[in-house]
């Protein structure tokens, strides 16, 4: 905890920009780092020979069209599947090494919500890393998933059957199971699919925060009208890497053109 | 009651438990067929290592046939991921071949061994009791109940250990994953204790009960609760049930004991699907009732809300206005009235206050999908609750 509020205090002298972490030297700290990264499904590439460095304290968005390896890049990057070539650093180590700085949020269509639980009881999953095997959870993870359920707004559901809550509530309690990990670095897979506008906005404000509080959030995102106002990081991805960079620098309709196809525009009024 | 028919009883529920643990998360994983797969091909690995122990009861057979259930869902997963066929087509195409390879081997060697198809599929639980373990001399009880009552010990130690890890990997294995709990670890780990299991249990209760047991108590658990712990709970009871009363039901038809076994956990599971409080068949009959009920009392409210002409709020013209049938447009004016939502005066209808908000509370959760200001409105009404 005491290194994050040391980034949150050299942050916030300058929270309106973009700010990306350095170290005194002002060199950038990269949180992620992806080296010539292929992954094939039955030997057809799904993703070829990406290079990707994320840096430290960015929110950024991935962008692509469907099939272009958005989910894939970051359960790759987790090691939930094993790429043909290329690697993956975490703050310079193997992911399997830093597992503890990272959290991850699945796509919400992934799990069956009529698992017979409860949603603290799958806040508290979140907590079930730091616990390793056997290990059970005890007060002290029960009572970070509890404040992480109140952080989302959920607190009043604690003991709602995960099949009775609405699917913005639902992708609530799994942003709360990525905020117990008290990660450094967030991956999260469509977050804002099938969520109402309130749920949308509860929730890119907590990303914010957490940009604020100095942890890198990497977000696999559809709705290219929104990248600006919520992101100051974007990746564009169609099986390659088409361009990586901050949004007011390379989000553009040359870059969108190159990733979705013919002559692709959006509008974006500022 | 005798001894011989309290040990089979013992036996029933022991195997009953054994198999309960492993069969909820395979309900939960949607795997309920890999059970089946796994109790028919280990017949293959038990004939084999019957040739080499010439003992049922030998812990290397356990072995060598819980090997061949753990190549069985190798097989499958293989013979699926080509991508040609689907899950299901795998695991009919390869427990029958597994089962066959085991039927001609018993067949070839009938005569020297001690084995039938028979007893393979039902088993032979009324003979249990006649196979002893004897240490020293002294008799200490079935060789079956000591069998099932060790592999019984070994599930529950694991469950306990593994309990948190089976749970996060059955309900979200990206998740559990990036956690470092290797879901492949964990799929083979249940894998194998499920084909032990089933080992045990085969020679006392068969291929076919081996499989009832392990899915009908947990299908019925499933539907009854929505805590996995209370769903391992219920899963042990019914199966426990299921053993004993099938038991006394053979005893008093005198027909098989596994049948009976089998049957009485078919009769549990329809009484459950029937009678179960949210998810049973009666349950959803009467909320679906009540929801096409409440929609249109809605409907109603929103006609009266949109048009003050008292035309339009006649008790008579309502029928021809909504189009309903009298039966229902009488219902839904009765369960206005006995709500306070509506006042009839001269046969003209209006709102309450009450009516009035609960309208366009209603209205504004419709159209914005907003669930927090209907919260208790959950209470009173079906529709709201998703």
């Amino acid at each position: 905890m005491k290194s994050m509020d040391n980034i949150k205090n050299t942050n916030s002298k300058d929270e309106t920009t973009a700010s990306i972490s350095a170290n005194e030297a002002g060199a950038v700290v990269m949180a992620v780092k992806v080296d010539d990264l292929t992954v094939a499904y039955n030997y057809k590439p799904v993703l070829w020979d990406i290079d990707l460095e994320i840096p430290e304290g960015v929110l950024m968005a991935i962008v692509g069209p469907n099939g272009a390896g958005k989910s894939t890049l970051i359960k790759a990057i987790l090691g939930i599947l094993k790429p043909i070539a290329g690697s993956v650093s975490i703050y310079g180590k193997p992911y399997h090494k830093q597992r503890s700085h990272v959290a991850y949020v699945p796509q919400k269509g992934s799990v069956d919500w009529d698992f017979p639980t409860v949603a603290l009881d799958v806040v508290m999953m979140g907590t079930y890393g730091s616990l390793g095997w056997i290990k059970r959870p005890g007060v002290k993870e029960k009572k970070a998933a509890l404040e992480a359920l109140e952080k989302v707004g959920m607190l009043p559901f604690k003991n709602r059957q995960i099949s009775q809550l609405s699917g913005g509530q639902q992708q609530r309690i799994f942003l709360a199971r990525a905020l117990v990990q008290d990660a450094s670095i967030y991956f999260m897979d469509e977050p804002f699919q099938g969520v109402d506008a309130t749920t949308e906005i509860a929730i890119i404000n907590i990303l914010k925060e957490l940009r604020k509080a100095g942890k890198t959030v990497v977000v696999v995102h559809h709705d290219l009208q929104t990248v600006p106002e919520y992101f100051d990081w974007v990746t564009f991805l169609n099986v390659k890497k088409i361009a990586t960079g901050p949004v007011k620098d390379i989000f553009n309709d040359d870059n969108l053109t190159k990733t979705y196809g013919i002559n692709y525009k959006v509008s974006v009024q500022k | 009651m005798s001894n011989a028919q309290l040990e089979i009883q013992l036996i029933a529920s022991l195997v009953a438990v054994a198999c309960a643990i492993p069969g909820t998360f395979l309900v939960l994983r949607k795997m309920a067929m890999i059970s089946d797969a796994i109790s028919h091909s280990i017949l293959p690995g038990l004939v084999v290592g019957f040739f080499i122990t010439q003992d049922l009861n030998s812990p290397l057979l356990i072995l060598l046939a819980a090997l061949t259930g753990v190549i069985t869902v190798i097989l499958v997963e293989r013979i699926q991921k080509t991508g040609l066929v689907k899950e299901d087509t795998a695991i009919g195409l390869v427990f029958p071949a597994m089962f066959s390879i085991g039927v001609i081997m018993i067949a070839k060697n009938a005569n020297d061994i001690h084995l039938d198809v028979d007893a393979v599929l039902l088993g032979e639980l009324a003979f249990a009791p006649f196979d002893r373990l004897t240490i020293g001399g002294t008799d200490i009880g079935p060789k079956s109940l000591w069998v099932i009552g060790i592999i019984l010990l070994a599930t529950v130690a694991l469950l306990i250990a593994f309990f948190k890890e089976l749970k996060v990997s059955t309900f979200d294995p990206g998740l559990s994953a990036s956690l470092g709990f290797s879901p492949v670890v964990i799929h083979y780990g249940l894998m194998t204790m499920s084909s032990i299991t089933t080992v045990g249990a085969f020679d006392a209760v068969g291929a076919i009960l081996v499989v009832a047991l392990m899915i009908a108590p947990a299908a019925c658990a499933y539907l009854l609760t929505t805590d996995l712990k209370k769903m391992l709970g219920l899963a042990i009871f019914f199966g426990v049930f299921g053993a004993i009363s099938g038991y006394w039901v053979a005893h008093w038809l005198d027909a098989s004991i596994a049948g009976s076994i089998a049957t009485m956990l078919g009769v549990v599971f329809f009484l459950v699907y029937l009678f179960a409080p949210s998810k049973g068949l009666i349950a959803v009959m009467y909320r679906e009732k009540r929801q096409r009920i409440e929609v249109s009392l809605l409907t109603f409210l929103l006609h009266l809300k949109n048009h003050s002409e008292e035309e339009e709020r006649h008790v008579n013209h309502l029928n021809e206005h909504i189009n309903w049938q009298k039966v229902k447009s009488k219902t839904v004016l009765d369960l206005a009235l006995k709500n306070n939502m509506i006042l009839i005066n001269n046969k003209i209808v209006s709102l309450t206050k009450k009516g009035d908000e609960f309208t366009s509370q209603a209205i504004d959760y419709i159209i914005t999908n907003e669930d927090t200001q209907i919260e208790d409105m959950k209470k009173h009404f079906f529709l709201f609750r998703g």
